[in-house]
């Protein structure tokens, strides 16, 4: 080796920090990095560009050239050729400015719209302290701005000022419990199912009251049978309960034995009862409980709203009552199916897996026809289901099969060295479960569970399938039946397909919120 | 400071295991295990991969079930009965080879979640019983950060940390330090020598043959399942007295 000439060196002034060169900074290294880093990528980005300008050329003047102010098509068509030529084709949102209300609200009486309106918001307040749990002014903001979204919504409805100044204190009233103390308002997640059914089908106050006692009796007895016979006995305890409370057991039971009865010569059916002041007192009518305290409630408390039957609900109003409540129940069945197929126990597991695998291999469509159909020759005579009901059951038990199937493979993803460490903490199978297991296996699994649920949200429009009026084919057919707007077909698909995107980019920008706010593990 | 020879064993017997057999499938993996473990011993077990030692002090705790024989912790006996399960775990301590943090929780809420919600200890009484126990392993510093942030070898004295905030009576160390960078050995090392010193019962599955001549008042080990052989530590090391044991020792300590 040679020797090194210079070999010593000295640094008297140090270098300043200078930019990179134009080529190698700003708008024009993306450019070059991204759009015209080859002779094949710039083809492919003049092609775009063509395409891109395609499309606009097309649909441009048919967005610009939209009119809002007309009574029918034939209108439309003609104040379009009238401003803008013979050849011109334009929008005719005109439709949704006559029709918007059927695409919110379906045939829910107008002069009743003030309560799903009131009931959307309430959503938000429940909402607010779910979503931002941590974070008071922001869920203080989320509140505070879907009040004033409400009442301005109110004053448009032209409302009478009651209902508006009503309205108006109780949202700021909520909005400075959402800023003053949050938690407070998980008491509004508690009654809002109860309060959300009361407001949007309307009838006695006592029914939806009884039935929040009603739950809350079988949950303490679950709770309290928990302490003396363990987990899976006090299941059995509050499903007694729950029938008690609310179904008819007995007179289920006395059919059941009248049958085999009824073959040796016994009466065909079953009664007791005694005879007092004149009256016959059935054994038969001891229940269902709920029932009788509602109703006895109501002849002593008359107070309600004026009822609106179930065929009277549809567009957005229906897609959100199926989607949010299928969502939110969905969620904890999915959690215990998915623990269930993980379970030792032979008999959980396997009802759990038949139950995933029926569930995930027969369509949706087929279970909303079940609903629609079957499932009333399955429940015991006298039983009505509304029809609004069944399909929510239906469509949770689908999604909670989805969901299930997602948990599980959060908790596939768990190291089992977490479940080891639990353990020998002592911590028993719930403890861990709650406070080890399933934070961690849900966060992993944010981004299926949100899919799972925007695609059960647009799934929501099958029910069109058995007559429910959903907001994408059952309203738009029925304005299409109108004479006025026959043959409209773009303008309702884009507003109704607008309104879910903005829902289901909401829920999926959330999600990524939530997955970075729980990002603890520094990877 | 106490030397390793000047701590005291009391008579009372903390661990008993008589004739037990565990079986994976078909595999016998522990054969016919016989040990006595005093209140204040502390026994290191060695042996080569797959030799069952892990296994043998995860039964302890029923981490793995054994199929034949006894064992008793604490005069409990180890049944299916999942109430004496969840109470021999919260009084018996266990450090995991890969830590087994809970990668959710602030280094304070690791150390508090299982008294509050195993020992019903109040919160602000199980936050002083944690901060205690950091300052302990000398880490009070990181108590709101979250493990993911820490060193492999503060996380590992968070595990013992948490271990102690249950105030366990007996303490499983099962391979501390096998996952550690060889300069946080030390630290974690110091940690259980301070433990020991303090008086209590471990037993400790490592290849730190110095942790075992320093602390250690038996060395037991383990192959093909069965113990082989057992003796305090000086013994052990200088006099092995079954082939099997000086193959062993010669391959650990031969450079």
């Amino acid at each position: 080796m040679s020797e090194m000439p210079d070999a010593t060196f000295v640094r008297l002034q140090m270098l300043q920090q200078m930019d990179p060169p134009v080529s190698q900074r700003g708008v024009v290294k993306w450019g070059r990095e991204n759009l015209f880093s080859g002779w094949f990528s710039t083809g492919l980005t003049l092609l775009s560009l063509l395409v891109l300008y395609w499309l606009v050329a097309l649909a441009l003047p048919w967005l610009l050239h939209g009119v809002w102010n007309a009574s029918s098509q034939v209108e439309c068509r003609a104040i379009v050729a009238e401003r803008f030529g013979p050849d011109a084709s334009g929008a005719c949102w005109a439709m949704i400015h006559n029709r918007w209300y059927q695409f919110i609200f379906g045939f829910f009486p107008p002069t009743a719209w003030w309560r799903p309106v009131v009931d959307f918001a309430l959503l938000f307040v429940a909402l607010a302290p779910i979503l931002y749990s941590d974070n008071r002014r922001t869920a203080a903001i989320l509140v505070g701005t879907v009040s004033v979204l409400t009442v301005l919504i109110m004053l448009a409805l032209e409302f009478s000022d009651y209902l508006v100044v009503g309205t108006a204190v109780l949202m700021a009233g909520l909005t400075l419990v959402a800023y003053t103390m949050t938690h407070r308002l998980l008491w509004l997640v508690a009654i809002y199912p109860f309060l959300s059914v009361w407001l949007l089908w309307g009838g006695s106050i006592w029914g939806p009251v009884s039935a929040a006692v009603g739950f809350t009796a079988v949950g303490f007895v679950i709770v309290y049978a928990q302490r003396s016979y363990g987990a899976l006995l006090s299941m059995l305890v509050g499903v007694v309960a729950f029938l008690v409370i609310f179904l008819d057991p007995l007179s289920t039971i006395l059919d059941l034995v009248a049958i085999p009865a009824s073959w040796i010569g016994g009466p065909v059916t079953l009664d007791f009862g005694l005879i007092l002041g004149g009256h016959h007192y059935s054994i038969r009518d001891l229940f269902p409980l709920y029932s009788h305290v509602s109703t006895n409630l109501q002849q002593w408390l008359p107070f309600g709203l004026a009822y609106v039957e179930s065929d009277r609900f549809g567009g957005f109003l229906l897609a959100f009552v199926i989607g949010v409540s299928s969502i939110s129940i969905s969620l904890p069945i999915g959690i215990l199916f998915a623990l269930g197929r993980q379970s030792n126990m032979f008999l959980i597991h396997a009802l759990s897996v038949g139950f995933i695998e029926f569930v995930r291999g027969v369509p949706l469509i087929t279970m909303l026809f079940v609903a629609s159909l079957l499932l009333q020759y399955f429940l015991p005579p006298g039983n009505n289901f509304d029809l609004i009901l069944r399909v929510v059951i239906l469509v949770t038990l689908f999604s909670a099969a989805y969901i299930a199937e997602v948990v599980r493979g959060g908790l596939a993803a768990l190291p089992k060295g977490q479940y080891e460490a639990a353990n020998a903490l002592g911590l028993d199978y719930w403890q861990a479960q709650r406070l080890i297991i399933m934070p961690q296996a849900l966060k992993v699994s944010i981004p299926g569970i949100v899919s799972t649920f925007i695609g059960l949200f647009k799934d929501t429009t099958l029910v069109a399938f058995v007559g429910l009026l959903d907001p994408l084919l059952g309203v738009t057919k029925t304005i299409r039946a109108d004479i006025a707007w026959k043959g409209i077909y773009w303008e309702p698909y884009i507003f109704v397909g607008a309104i879910f995107f903005v829902v289901c980019f909401g829920m999926s920008r959330y999600s990524m919120y939530l997955e970075g706010k729980l990002k603890t593990d520094h990877r | 400071m106490a030397t390793a020879a000047q701590l005291k064993i009391s008579d009372e017997i903390a661990i008993q295991i008589t004739a037990m057999n565990k079986w994976y499938g078909t595999f016998h993996v522990l054969r016919d295990i016989n040990l006595t473990v005093r209140r204040g011993e502390r026994i290191v077990i060695c042996g080569p991969s797959g030799s069952g030692k892990s296994t043998l002090i995860r039964c302890i705790n029923r981490l793995e079930e054994h199929q034949q024989g006894q064992i008793i912790v604490d005069g409990t006996e180890l049944t299916n009965d999942l109430k004496n399960i969840d109470k021999i775990r919260s009084e018996v301590g266990m450090v995991f080879q890969h830590f087994n943090l809970f990668p959710h929780l602030t280094i304070l809420e690791n150390l508090t979640l299982a008294p509050i919600w195993v020992r019903k200890v109040p919160k602000k009484e199980a936050d002083e019983t944690a901060m205690y126990f950091l300052n302990k392993v000398k880490i009070p510093e990181q108590a709101h950060k979250y493990p993911g942030q820490l060193s492999g070898g503060q996380q590992q004295r968070v595990a013992i940390a948490r271990s102690l905030c249950m105030k366990p009576r007996i303490m499983l160390f099962d391979e501390p330090t096998s996952a550690l960078d060889p300069e946080m050995i030390k630290e974690v090392l110091d940690t259980m020598i301070a433990l020991a010193q303090e008086g209590m019962t471990m037993l400790c599955v490592t290849h730190e043959m110095g942790f075992a001549q320093a602390v250690a008042n038996r060395v037991i080990f383990m192959d093909q399942g069965q113990i082989v052989e057992q003796n305090e530590p000086r013994e052990f090391f200088n006099n092995p007295k079954s082939e099997r044991t000086k193959l062993f020792l010669s391959q650990i300590l031969g450079h």
